[in-house]
């Protein structure tokens, strides 16, 4: 194997001492262990609340460590282990709201959902029963609309901004309004819509169409940017190579440029509907809100789940006998358990068309 | 490359161009011009509409007597409760975005970075709901505290409201819809710190929070900063999850634990747009205008310095 | 105080690719020790063990014994990084950080280490970091500015001078000279020549020429055939290994008859 001749040895002093004083592998478990133990039974002799006992040991566990490496290791290690205890901390901290208001939702909603829940509206509804069904056809159609407007509106734009309209004054101006458009407020989308319909059929207008402009106004950033982000990653070879075949540049991108994109343009748009189907501000001033249920676009007021949602908060009813919530509130929970499901199986369709249909590129994580 | 170049005006013989090109480059174009109709027609018809309510009949403002009166305690609470929700949100994005690209072991990383986005995907009304029922009972004992120990600060003079239904909460909310988007492109851009520049940190015995010191927060400067202001667009903007959880007085205050809130614009227009008259209609329009002025310039400073950023380090 | 460095059986990973295989060799102290071979044999992997900038990989890890001075750098009670201000080390292509000047990117490493800096003494540390790295008399007018705005052969004596400004005892060097021109990497070769009255040096390079210029020993590494992992094929003095190498393999890849 390898040859090393010998050579004279080593004849120079030992200088600095590599091995500086370190705290075990274990000495975090024992941190968290400890800082936990002394929180839970704080918590218990005192009484706290099961969070603050939470937040307790959090603090303690992240002032822990860098406490008792400050003792045994120097200033500069401990500044180190403080930093890891505050990014790990926060990072723990974040996920306290998003676990605790999935449980709230699924442990108070799931009791709320059943065939009744489903099928029924709230027509003529005091007190206890009623349903989403009229909230559920509202947002389907809503949002259907709404993605009948935007997709061939995104899609289109970011067809011309790849294809056609590369360095032109247009092009720039209409990255520029894309960006713009990426940041209005969803209530300011509701007002537009409001303001459109209003100066056409006069100030009492609320229909349903009106929801659908709205929110077409906050989808279509989302699908031109996705889109475009997608037909850029398509090679240029392959259109060099179908334009040799003397095809032309329209049956290029019909043919060759979208299909290659398509899962990309497809997660892009799963995604731009995921979001505009929990907004609730501008279907709130547009759409109105309405007991009954309503198929028609374009002739009364449409109500959809985040709506709904709002409604029943915002007047749950009169507690019954037995007292408690106001019932408005359970029915609230269920649909935003609708809701949220709703949004996840579409998220969690993106991600997969996403993954099966990823162009092929390496990336840094 | 003339095919991938623009259309150019017609040179000494005219080009031969199929009709199916041309219909689909047309409805290509047309598109784009969509966007630049839609969004002029925003300015256009909200002026339209709200322009009756910068001078409606006085009533239609009460408490207050003319619109700007009417709408300085709204921009006041617009620009408080945004405050609140950065001050709470920007740390703990730094803190989870530096978790996700420089602490987090790679493989649990990428599905960690899945579960923060998952905040984004919750839509506002639940946040809503989740701050009214759960979270503004929950902060009670926290203003009380804040009440008996730091009263002495004006933001917590208190006297703390019963049911939890603050400022505080409103920003805390806030906060957790701010978090996802700052969180998403600090990480980016965190991930983007080049390895070589991170390798010099390290061979010079940095340990790694002095690695990132030294490496990656110089660079990420200029993205943290339009991570940050297109998350105090989104926080202005958000209407829900303050409308759900303020109960609203029009008062100007700092005090952030009291009963009177001042409301947010985008609030006050989602609670009062059922009892709205055709004058007060007009009247909530035009302060719509008024957020969307805000916002607009909110995110153009954002693009502007991320646009700055790039050029900085391409050079 | 340079230092020598003694490897023995080393194997080195990728999570479960064995990426370099069992090198045994001393280095000696204020000597220029390099590393030649083909791309790929693992010489530029073995380097970074050295320091053990190798584990800053995810996955990355090492079995086998590397003794500094009579310490076990691989040892739990070892600090990587107090090893990595002992053993410093110099890139292939130029790395200064973008946003410092000149002076702040030669100050980058010892200002980790003290609180608070008096600025005749920082100034000193400059002065003569710069002056060892042969860089003082041609940027010592703009400090201020950028380092980035320096040509890539000053870049890469700034990023010597900031390696060297920690005071380590060793320095570790991968491929220098690969992304500079000719006259550049001329000034480099006479600064290692200058750097080993003081430093012990291991020089990483594609270059043979370089390495009969600039080294007093020489390691040759190699891949047994392709997808199995690297070796040490042969380590002699450089004089030996380019007149008389012991190994075949060795002669026919400084003669030029394959890598």
């Amino acid at each position: 194997m390898s040859t090393s001749t010998p050579l004279e040895p080593d004849t120079f002093a030992i200088t600095a001492d590599l091995a500086q004083p370190r705290l075990p592998a274990w000495a975090v478990l024992l941190d968290v262990v400890l800082a936990a133990g002394v929180a839970g039974l704080l918590t218990l002799l005192l009484g706290w609340s099961p969070y603050a006992g939470l937040v307790l040991a959090i603090v303690l566990a992240a002032l822990g460590m860098p406490l008792w490496s400050l003792l045994v290791e120097g200033r500069r290690a401990a500044a180190d282990r403080l930093a890891t205890s505050v990014v790990w901390a926060s990072f723990g901290v974040v996920l306290v709201p998003l676990v605790w208001l999935i449980w709230l939702v699924v442990k108070n909603g799931i009791g709320v959902i059943n065939s009744e829940f489903l099928s029924y509206d709230m027509r003529n509804v005091i007190g206890e029963g009623g349903g989403i069904y009229h909230a559920l056809w509202g947002t389907i159609l809503i949002t259907l609309a709404a993605a009948i407007i935007s997709i061939p509106i995104g899609l289109f734009t970011a067809i011309y901004l790849v294809e056609y309209g590369r360095g032109s004054r247009l092009a720039r101006v209409t990255t520029f309004l894309v960006d713009v458009m990426t940041g209005i407020p969803s209530i300011v989308a509701g007002l537009f819509a409001l303001s459109l319909f209003v100066l056409i059929f006069g100030p009492a207008i609320r229909i349903g169409f009106g929801g659908a402009v709205a929110l077409s106004l906050l989808m279509i950033p989302t699908v031109v940017r996705s889109s475009e982000e997608m037909l850029r990653l398509v090679p240029s070879d392959l259109r060099e190579a179908s334009y040799a075949l003397g095809i032309p540049k329209w049956r290029t991108i019909v043919k060759v440029v979208l299909p290659t994109a398509l899962g990309g343009i497809i997660t892009g748009i799963v995604l731009a509907v995921s979001r505009v189907i929990g907004e609730t501000a501008p279907l709130l001033v547009v759409a109105g809100a309405t007991d009954t249920v309503n198929f028609n676009l374009f002739n009364g007021r449409m109500t959809t789940l985040p709506v709904y949602i709002f409604q029943q908060y915002s007047q749950p009813g009169i507690v019954g006998p037995a007292g408690g919530d106001p019932p408005g509130y359970a029915r609230a929970w269920g649909a935003a358990l609708v809701l949220i499901a709703i949004v996840m199986v579409l998220n969690l369709v993106a991600r997969i068309i996403g993954t099966y249909f990823a162009p092929k590129t390496e990336r840094r994580r | 490359m003339s095919v991938t170049a623009p259309p150019q005006p017609p040179r000494a013989a005219k080009p031969v161009v199929r009709p199916g090109d041309r219909i689909f480059a047309g409805t290509a174009r047309v598109a784009a011009l969509t966007i630049m109709l839609a969004l002029a027609g925003v300015f256009v018809f909200l002026a339209l509409e709200g322009y009756p309510g910068l001078s409606a009949p006085e009533r239609i403002y009460a408490p207050a007597t003319d619109f700007w009166s009417y709408v300085g305690p709204l921009v006041f609470g617009t620009i408080l409760a945004a405050c609140v929700a950065l001050v709470i949100a920007v740390p703990f994005s730094i803190g989870v975005a530096l978790f996700i690209s420089h602490y987090a072991p790679p493989r649990v990383a990428v599905p960690i970075a899945y579960v923060i986005d998952l905040l984004a995907a919750v839509p506002s009304v639940v946040y809503g709901l989740w701050g009214g029922l759960a979270l503004a009972p929950a902060t009670r004992p926290l203003i009380d505290w804040l009440y008996d120990n730091l009263s002495f600060i004006p933001f917590f003079a208190g006297p703390p409201s019963v049911t939890g239904r603050t400022m505080l909460t409103a920003g805390i909310v806030l906060a957790i819809m701010v978090v996802p988007i700052t969180t998403a492109i600090s990480r980016e851009v965190f991930a983007q710190t080049p390895r070589l520049h991170e390798e010099a940190a390290m061979a010079l015995g940095a340990t790694r929070w002095e690695m990132i010191r030294l490496a990656v927060f110089p660079y990420a400067r200029s993205g943290v900063i339009s991570a940050v202001m297109l998350g105090l667009g989104r926080a202005l903007g958000e209407t829900m999850a303050v409308a759900m959880v303020l109960s609203a007085t029009p008062v100007v205050t700092l005090n952030l634990i009291s009963n009177s809130n001042p409301a947010t614009i985008a609030s006050n227009i989602a609670s009062n747009y059922k009892e709205a008259t055709p004058d007060k209609q007009a009247v909530l329009i035009a302060t719509g205008l008024v957020l969307f002025a805000v916002t607009f310039v909110v995110n153009f400073a954002a693009r502007w310095v991320i646009s700055r950023g790039e050029r900085n380090l391409t050079r | 105080m340079a230092k020598s460095i003694d490897v023995s059986d080393l194997n080195i990973y990728y999570r479960d690719f064995l990426a370099v295989e069992g090198v045994n060799m001393t280095i000696r102290a204020k000597a220029v020790t390099a590393f030649i071979g083909p791309s790929g044999c693992g010489k530029s992997t073995f380097l970074r063990t050295l320091n053990r900038m190798h584990e800053v990989i995810p996955g990355a890890r090492v079995e086998g014994k590397v003794m500094v001075s009579g310490q076990s750098l691989y040892d739990a009670a070892i600090d990587p990084v107090a090893v990595r201000r002992q053993i410093g080390m110099v890139f292939q292509r130029p790395n200064p950080f973008p946003t410092m000047s000149i002076y702040d990117n030669v100050l980058a490493g010892s200002k980790l280490n003290s609180k608070k800096m008096k600025k005749a003494e920082a100034d000193s540390i400059v002065e003569k970091s710069l002056t060892r790295a042969n860089l003082w008399n041609e940027v010592k007018d703009r400090l201020a500015k950028p380092g980035m705005g320096l040509s890539g052969g000053q870049q890469q004596r700034l990023c010597i001078a900031r390696a060297i400004a920690v005071e380590p005892e060793v320095l570790l060097m991968d491929e220098p000279c690969s992304a500079l021109d000719p006259i550049s990497t001329s000034a480099i070769e006479d600064l290692i020549h200058e750097l080993k009255s003081e430093y012990t040096i291991v020089i990483v390079t594609h270059n043979m020429q370089q390495a009969a210029r600039v080294s007093d020993d020489t390691g040759f590494f190699n891949l047994k055939a392709t997808g199995e992992p690297g070796h040490l094929v042969e380590f002699n003095p450089t004089n030996k290994m380019f007149t008389n190498p012991d190994e075949e393999s060795t002669e026919a890849y400084i003669s030029g008859r394959f890598g």
